[in-house]
């Protein structure tokens, strides 16, 4: 993975509009891997979450465009509630995901295209949860 | 007591057994829950957008409700439900630019202020009931019955919202001790079950759930209790998954804590509704003699 570093990219747009969203101060983390370590769902990652963090500090809105990290993160808030930089994790991962959907076309799951034998087993709180991570 | 109870739509379907259960079981421990008599789904999970109103607004709604009613105080049983309404009235509280800009949004509604408290059964159960009079309720005590209790998420995460500790939680253990049952102290049980990956990432849900399981069972579990639909059906249908994965994998039935209660009280085994389970846990309570 190619990083290039620069000004522009640290103090650019993209880690405007993250930490807006999410509402967390990016620069708080210090990489201990704490997040990491304890993420339930790290096995299926691309990157584990500190990575994704380090690279939003760093601005690198097109390497973080390539990982499913924050689309397989489950919002179970494990790495929030340990975090000792009181980083909320779960809410940057929530600001990736809506930088992509909050463009048009750029749904992970359509409605509209889920089975209707899966609908019919699956319970309403399934459904409506996925679809509020997964779509805009 | 009577206390204004918020559903949420999963309880009203395929989690019937989680709301006849719990019902009938408060009613055994003189806790009326009374149905709001409108209420709207809350979004089911909390958005975690600080620039995002608008997914605050059906939960909010949801708690004007129980202004309506004239009360201050709402009774969840959904783990997600209660995490959700929770989260939304403590959004609301922290900015009063946000809420103006709510109210101004619901303008059939009244102005809200803030000040209804989101409880969980649980803490109900623990707090305002304590396990004392839950001892003395029952009457079929769940000897012999090895329960692991499976909090998840939802119900204790983040730590400003959880109802006990966010890593050592006790509430659910205690509450089944008192229902004379033994409880199996599993590592696992405030992991998370892969959530609404179910909907398109199940194999995600199957290694999760894997884990969950075999822990308890290594530890001894024959049941695993939980508070939560989406947690259940994770648990419970997708074992069906999990045996095509894990060859060996053994089947374990999951119950709702309101179930053990019910059963524990004495209650007719109809409220249990065990037909909605996906691992039938009859032949379980059967042979330990819980049931007939
Ligand atoms: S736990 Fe917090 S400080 Fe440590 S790497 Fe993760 S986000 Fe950074
Ligand atoms: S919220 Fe997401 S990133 Fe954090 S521990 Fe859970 S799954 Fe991992
Ligand atoms: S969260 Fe579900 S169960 Fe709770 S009301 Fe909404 S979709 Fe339904
Ligand atoms: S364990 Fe899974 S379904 Fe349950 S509360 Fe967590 S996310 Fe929800």
């Amino acid at each position: 993975m190619k990083i290039r570093l620069s000004r522009e990219n640290v103090r650019g747009e993209f880690v405007k509009k993250v930490e807006m969203i999410s509402g967390e101060d990016l620069l708080k983390c210090y990489q201990c891997g704490k997040c990491s370590a304890g993420c339930p769902a790290a096995f299926e990652m691309d990157i584990l979450p500190s990575h994704v963090i380090r690279l939003a500090q760093m601005g690198q809105e097109e390497e973080l465009s390539k990982v499913n990290s924050y689309w397989i993160c489950l919002s179970c808030q494990t790495c929030t509630v340990r975090c000792p930089r009181g980083v909320d994790i779960a809410k940057i991962m929530e600001a990736l995901r809506l930088v992509t959907l909050r463009q048009k076309n750029q749904n992970k799951v359509e409605a509209t295209a889920l089975p209707t034998e899966l609908l019919a087993e699956l319970p309403q709180i399934a459904i409506v949860s996925n679809l509020r991570k997964m779509s805009g | 007591m009577k206390i204004p109870y918020y559903p949420g739509c999963t309880l009203k379907t395929k989690a019937k057994d989680l709301e006849d259960s719990a019902i009938a079981a408060a009613k055994v421990l003189d806790i009326e829950m009374e149905e709001l008599p409108r209420w709207n789904c809350c979004g089911t999970v909390y958005s975690l957008a600080s620039d995002d109103l608008i997914h605050q607004v059906g939960s909010i709604r949801n708690l004007v409700r129980v202004k309506e009613q004239g009360a201050n105080q709402v009774v969840t049983l959904c783990s997600m439900c209660y995490n959700t309404l929770k989260r939304a009235n403590e959004f609301f509280l922290a900015d009063e630019e946000k809420q103006d800009r709510i109210n101004r949004y619901m303008d059939e509604e009244i102005d809200y202020t803030g000040d209804v408290a989101v409880v969980h059964l649980l803490e109900i159960l623990r707090d305002e009931v304590g396990m004392e009079k839950i001892k003395a309720a029952v009457k079929k005590p769940l000897t012999g019955l090895k329960v692991s209790p499976y909090y998840g998420c939802m119900l204790l995460r983040p730590a400003s919202i959880g109802i006990d500790n966010t890593e050592r939680p006790t509430v659910m253990e205690d509450l089944l001790r008192a229902l004379g049952a033994e409880v199996i102290d599993d590592p696992y049980k405030t992991e998370c079950c892969g959530a609404y990956q179910t909907v398109n990432r199940k194999d995600v849900v199957v290694t999760c759930v894997h884990s969950i399981l075999t822990s308890a069972q290594r530890n001894g579990a024959e049941v695993i209790a939980l508070s939560c639909p989406l947690c259940d059906f994770n648990l419970d249908n997708r074992q069906k998954d999990i045996l095509q994965t894990y060859k060996g994998f053994h089947p374990i039935p999951v119950l709702y804590f309101t179930q053990l209660m019910a059963i524990a009280f004495g209650l007719d085994e109809s409220v249990c509704r065990f037909e909605l389970s996906y691992n039938d846990p009859r032949p379980l309570l059967k042979s330990k003699g819980l049931i007939e």
